[in-house]
């Protein structure tokens, strides 16, 4: 299989209601896929079903040999629980067989302070937060990364220097990175494949392509405007 | 070296306040703090099928704790509501089962925990069955903290999630059987909860949080078996008050935050 992700008419029901139906698209391997499309649409379904935490129906096939990482896009964390960051990295760390070498690279590479890890996770902005929990995700060396709106809570320097991180994530490592965005700019400076569900049914192909004008009105039901920053 | 009965309760009641601190704080810190009564009332019809059978009802309780863990577990992910809920429907109708065939002095042991010292074999099992809770809660301790955040990032992480919650649930149950021949099965979830959540108004890390609830449930069990050995009566209520005590000290010191 010489793709990372092969889906074919993916569909997830949650009670009485359709929430996914007959999504299909391959991903390369490396790629950058960007999931869009406006709220209730299923893209954090999807990316759930993806990670086998939802029943479906249709297929989902990963590459062999793939390692997962997953960031997801908010928890319900009980402010007082008594675990710090340190405890939340290492968890993952020896789940993994992860060195302490490698927790503190995937610190650097979130571009976490090593003292953030002594407050406890209730004590943390959303964006140390939304740090920790990627730091988390790269540990176990995943060749698949699928993030859940990552910059959802971080300041405005902070979601341009992970974007950056994100994308040297996958470019330096050869990862294929799966990303909840509503940010269109973002899209198309980073993403290869864009993935749009919206209201009558989904759209896939490179943003240049899959994401005109049209589709956009018909994935969000109105015109929307945005910049295209070239990735140079 | 012969067999000395105090001794065997001594460290039951040791290793079984261990456990209780270490289940405690996973089942604290997942918002099971309303589950751990009502779980421990199942364990009643099995001590009435016990006693009718003649046989020890410790048994009859651990067999129907054990099968309880199992069923919520199940109803638990076939229907996708939550624990809490399955739990307290579930066990009240025990409680209803199991005071209807149980009656009298029996009934009050049953609830308060009976006097006395164990026999050989209740002790063995609950040596045994402190070291399998204690065991599981230390070597787990990290796919729980990961399971806790999240069980989608557990997904993830290589952690059978299904298979850790029914681990979880089976060592809860077990640690609540380990205890109800001291407290019964009204008080032994206390022994499970306090302990644990005191120590999670002071702890800011895993290790605080655990080393606290144990020191905790250990001093409580310790000050109430103390108390009760003078005052000749059973030890169950003795331990609940000195953890309730230490609860209510517990909210005069603010916590840090």
């Amino acid at each position: 299989m010489t793709n990372a992700l092969e889906v074919q008419d993916l569909g997830v029901r949650l009670g009485a209601m359709d929430i996914i139906r007959g999504v299909t698209f391959d991903l390369p391997r490396a790629s950058c896929l960007a999931v869009i499309g406006p709220n209730g649409a299923g893209k954090t379904v999807l990316l759930r079903a993806l990670i086998g935490a939802l029943p479906h129906t249709g297929k989902i096939t990963w590459a062999a040999n793939t390692v997962l990482g997953y960031v997801p896009q908010r928890l319900d964390i009980e402010r007082d629980l008594p675990l710090n960051g340190r405890d939340f990295l290492r968890a993952k760390a020896a789940l993994t067989g992860s060195s302490g070498a490698m927790q503190v690279e995937a610190l650097r590479s979130v571009g976490l302070a090593e003292e953030t890890l002594s407050m406890p996770i209730g004590n943390m902005s959303g964006g140390q937060f939304q740090r920790l929990l990627i730091a988390f995700a790269l540990l176990g060396r995943p060749n698949v990364l699928l993030l859940d709106e990552p910059a959802a809570g971080i300041d405005a320097p902070g979601q341009a220097q992970l974007n950056e991180v994100l994308y040297g994530l996958q470019a330096g490592r050869a990862m294929t990175v799966l990303l909840v965005s509503h940010d269109l700019s973002v899209v198309y400076r980073y993403a290869d494949h864009v993935l749009c569900l919206g209201r009558h049914g989904a759209c896939f192909g490179p943003p240049r392509s899959a994401l005109t004008p049209e589709t956009l009105y018909e994935v969000y039901g109105q015109p929307l405007g945005f910049h295209v920053h070239d990735h140079t | 070296m012969n067999w000395s009965p105090e001794l065997g309760s001594l460290a039951v009641s040791a290793l079984m306040a261990v456990a209780a601190g270490l289940i405690g704080s996973f089942a604290v810190m997942r918002r099971m703090v309303l589950a751990a009564d009502p779980m421990s009332h199942i364990a009643l019809p099995g001590i009435g099928i016990a006693l009718i059978l003649r046989m020890n009802p410790l048994w009859g309780a651990l067999a129907l704790l054990l099968l309880g863990a199992v069923l919520i577990w199940a109803v638990e992910r076939r229907l996708r509501i939550a624990t809490e809920a399955v739990i307290g429907v579930t066990f009240a109708v025990a409680l209803a089962i199991g005071s209807i065939i149980t009656s009298g002095e029996q009934l009050i042991d049953a609830l308060l925990g009976s006097p006395g010292t164990l026999t050989l074999r209740e002790t063995v099992f609950g040596i045994v069955g402190s070291l399998i809770v204690i065991v599981f809660v230390l070597r787990q301790r990290n796919a729980l903290v990961v399971r806790l955040v999240s069980p989608e990032i557990a997904l993830t992480s290589a952690i059978d999630v299904a298979r850790l919650d029914l681990y979880f649930l089976l060592a809860f149950a077990l640690t609540i059987g380990l205890g109800l021949r001291f407290l019964g099965v009204l008080l032994m979830g206390s022994l499970i909860i306090i302990p644990a959540a005191i120590a999670r108004r002071f702890a800011r890390s895993l290790g605080t949080m655990l080393a606290l609830s144990v020191a905790i449930a250990v001093a409580a069990t310790a000050a109430g078996t103390y108390v009760a050995s003078l005052a000749a009566r059973p030890s169950g209520p003795f331990i609940v008050l000195a953890a309730g005590g230490l609860f209510f000290l517990s909210l005069f010191r603010r916590r840090e935050n």
